[in-house]
């Protein structure tokens, strides 16, 4: 029916305007509920830097396995179990032990109480699988301790990652997991990509450790390389200190020497043992090695039990800061790789706006003039509903506070053109109904009831194109599958009660007129 | 009423040898993939001396020694979009453009625009993105058996594959970029030719009803008359929507577009001679719409 209660009429009203002061709070700042809230613009429009970190948990697993093998020959030994050829073989731990042993084993490793291999009741899995071969026992991660593990070194990374972040002050940086060993990092506005990639690219493993060519050193040596130079030098893999007894760390000018530094201070436990370490080895030289590269290695020259110390090795002031700031934030727990990374500058994401802007005023401003000269009254009465239909879909956006790109603003344009569609088919409709009724509102009524099954159906699969769009697309697509989703519900709304309305009071109006359409 | 139904066979013949020739295309020419689905690094770069060109600055370029590389510009003569395989996968890879570039022409390049997709990535886009188109197939599929009968499942079918080759042999004919918006345009496509397409259907079924007595084959050339000034009207505001985002969108949505636009034109067609001519060709009839389902 072409007829609508004074209650419809007001509520259709009072809905509109509310979405029009909502859609318009973006241009002005209030407090008001439901007025302060804004649309987000994209990082492609904004500028900034969408980074996907993937974390390298292999050493991880190496490191962990590694520590696992002590823990196995220590536990079996206070249990009289002797362990034979206990050794890290391609990524698992192999051992051998007497055949009345075995049995012992295997209920060590399935119990549920099991200290040595933790029990998930939750997941019904232990932390290890353990596994009898030919050549002994095999024993391995579980994929549940798998999972386990990397969800632990991805919590640690996304803190440690975050922290670097704030260290830098960009503002509301979004930082969020992906699967179990995934960091997304989005920045709006930033300045200097390539700064925030080398700090996240950095594990900042840092250690003290001697400088020695003495090879019966115990803990063994290794051959490390300065990070400035090609020179190599032996260094022993005993570590006197490492970056977790770092209380602060910050960048400095020597003052003598003109040269800046980073000057660190470290915890009660770490004081003490760079104490030690400095008054045994007086004359020896004390290499500071960050991720496997070493900085510097300067002379002991004095006892330093201060607790506290300086780091140099020809810093620019930048380099200086840098490194203090990774040393204040914490290592890594594991390397980091950027797998993706997309990088928009803000005079590019400013001109991106303003093509937006201008497309969609030209492509507005086309349809509407089209509108007008095809359907005149009828024509207007579209574009009366498509403006408003603009509004509530800028007015849903902005409650949601959603984030609007640049192929957001293309499915709005896109829904300009596509919103036509619904009124189209309902005037072509009333037109043919016209041919055969003389009752002005008859042909009305029936006009809007016939073309109903067609919209919902065109309306449905439009939205379910949009609706695997937004599941399976990324970042900018999504933001488009958002509008043009959006689009569809705020039409139909626009369509079944604007333009009803407005049409149905311009009918009831022109009754007897003849070639009303 | 435009005889429509007179040149059902011509236009068959005439897809049918453009599906064919699109998927040669597709087979032996492939499509030329952006550095979303093949991985790479991209840049676009904004220079501030106009006495800078395509050929100096590629030759710069190629110097750098960063595999297979291509420069263009990129809009006007300012812009210059480079694109590079980045095999190694080289962490500095954009710090040392940057001071490459300083020493070959001084501080003169704005760098717009970074993108940087890993192997990894990239094969996963690609899938991702096979997984939507298809899906999205799948879900019309579903819908269109939901509400039609099968006969009108299978033409709305094949009309949408028909877009879907189509637009993408085009883009592999001209060799043009398929990247993440693609995949975007594709699925609209998908949701625009399957809206015209219901459009018709929902008159086709309509008319089997009312007439009894009508032969499928003028049938569906009565509907598509009945619909056709609407077909005609929704295309044309979809298309002038279209042509403002191709032409004042900027650079970075001329790609989408310009998809965009070959869809709605396939859509529009095959909703006429693809989608309706399967239903000839299947000799539905008034049977076949017999059960009683008009209304949701």
């Amino acid at each position: 029916m072409l007829y609508f209660s004074k209650i419809r009429i007001f509520f259709i009203s009072f809905i509109t305007i509310i979405f029009i002061l909502i859609a318009s709070s973006n241009f002005f700042k209030t407090d008001y509920f439901l007025l302060n809230k804004k649309i987000n613009l994209g990082l492609d429009l904004l500028g900034g830097s969408y980074l996907l970190l993937e974390i390298d948990n292999k050493p991880v697993i190496e490191q962990k396995l590694q520590n696992l093998t002590t823990t196995i020959r220590n536990y079996f030994k206070d249990k009289n179990i002797k362990i034979n050829n206990l050794k890290l073989l391609n990524e698992s731990i192999i051992f051998n032990v007497s055949s009345e042993n075995k049995d012992k084993i295997i209920n060590d490793f399935k119990d549920e109480d099991s200290e040595i291999n933790p029990y998930y009741p939750r997941f019904k899995s232990h932390q290890l699988d353990l596994e009898e071969t030919t050549e002994g026992f095999k024993v391995n991660f579980s994929r549940q301790g798998l999972i386990e593990l990397k969800t632990s070194s991805q919590d640690q990374a996304i803190e440690i990652v975050r922290r670097r972040i704030d260290e830098i002050g960009t503002n509301e940086p979004n930082i969020l997991k992906r699967g179990n060993n995934r960091i997304l990092v989005e920045l709006p506005g930033l300045d200097d990509p390539l700064r925030i990639k080398s700090l996240l690219g950095k594990t900042a493993n840092l250690t003290f450790r001697f400088v020695t060519n003495d090879d019966q050193d115990t803990f063994g040596v290794e051959k490390l390389r300065y990070e400035n130079s090609t020179e190599d030098d032996f260094v022993s893999k005993r570590i006197i200190l490492s970056g977790d007894n770092l209380l602060d760390a910050q960048p400095r000018m020597d003052n003598q020497t003109n040269e800046t530094i980073v000057s660190f201070s470290l915890d009660r436990v770490g004081a003490k043992r760079f104490g030690k370490a400095t008054s045994a080895g007086i004359g020896k030289r004390m290499a500071i090695v960050l991720d496997g590269k070493i900085i510097s290695a300067p002379v002991i020259r004095d006892t330093i039990a201060s607790g506290s110390g300086q780091i140099s090795g020809g810093f620019t002031f930048q380099s200086a800061t840098d490194l203090a700031l990774l040393l204040r934030s914490g290592a890594l727990p594991a390397p980091l790789n950027i797998i993706e990374e997309r990088t928009v500058g803000p005079d590019l994401g400013q001109d991106s706006i303003n093509a937006g802007i201008i497309a969609l005023t030209i492509g507005f401003l086309l349809v509407i003039i089209f509108m007008f000269v095809r359907y005149k009254i009828f024509g207007l009465i579209t574009n009366i509903t498509l403006i408003i239909n603009l509004f509530i879909l800028i007015g849903i956006l902005t409650i949601f506070e959603a984030t609007l790109t640049l192929p957001g603003i293309a499915g709005i344009i896109l829904t300009v053109g596509m919103a036509v569609d619904a009124n189209v088919l309902i005037f072509e409709r009333i037109k043919e109904e016209l041919k055969n009724e003389r009752n002005n509102i008859f042909a009305f009524d029936s006009g809007y009831t016939k073309s109903r099954t067609a919209i919902i159906d065109a309306n449905i699969t439009t939205l379910l194109a949009a609706f695997v769009l937004f599941f399976m697309g990324s970042g900018p697509v999504k933001g488009f599958s958002v509008t043009l989703g959006v689009g569809i519900f705020t039409t139909l709304f626009s369509v079944y009660f604007i333009a009803r309305l407005l049409t149905g009071l311009y009918v009831s109006n022109n009754k007897n007129k003849e070639k009303l359409i | 009423m435009i005889p429509f139904n007179k040149y059902y066979n011509q236009f068959n013949i005439i897809s049918s040898f453009l599906i064919i020739i699109s998927l040669a295309l597709l087979i032996f020419k492939g499509l030329n993939f952006g550095i979303d689905f093949k991985g790479g690094t991209l840049i676009e770069l904004r220079s501030t001396d106009s006495k800078i060109n395509v050929s100096t600055l590629r030759d710069s370029f190629s110097k750098m020694n960063l595999g297979d590389i291509s420069v263009k510009k990129f809009g006007n003569d300012k812009d210059f979009l480079v694109k590079f395989e980045n095999k190694n996968n080289k962490k500095n890879a954009i710090e040392e453009i940057k001071s490459n570039l300083d020493k070959s022409f001084g501080n003169n390049f704005n760098f717009r625009r970074v993108e940087n997709v890993g192997p990894k990535v990239s094969a996963e886009l690609l899938k991702s993105g096979i997984i939507a188109i298809s899906l999205s197939l799948a879900f019309m599929l579903i819908y269109i058996w939901i509400r039609f009968e099968w006969q009108f499942s299978l033409g709305a079918i094949l009309a949408l594959f028909h877009d879907v080759i189509l637009t993408l042999g085009f883009f592999s004919l001209l060799s043009l970029e398929i990247n993440l918006s693609i995949i975007a345009a594709v699925l609209t496509i998908v949701g625009y030719s399957m809206n015209d397409t219901v459009v018709i259907y929902d008159r086709v079924r309509e008319n089997l009803r009312k007439y009894s007595d009508i032969k499928i084959y003028e049938l569906t050339n009565i509907s598509i008359n009945e619909t056709l000034s609407r077909t005609i009207i929704t295309s044309l505001t979809t298309l002038l929507a279209l042509v403002a985002i191709f032409l004042f969108g900027g650079e970075i949505l001329k790609g989408f577009s310009f998809a965009m636009i070959l869809g709605v034109i396939f859509g529009t067609y095959s909703s006429i001679y693809i989608a309706n001519t399967v239903l000839v060709r299947l000799r539905v009839t008034q049977k076949t719409v017999s059960r009683d389902d008009t209304n949701i």
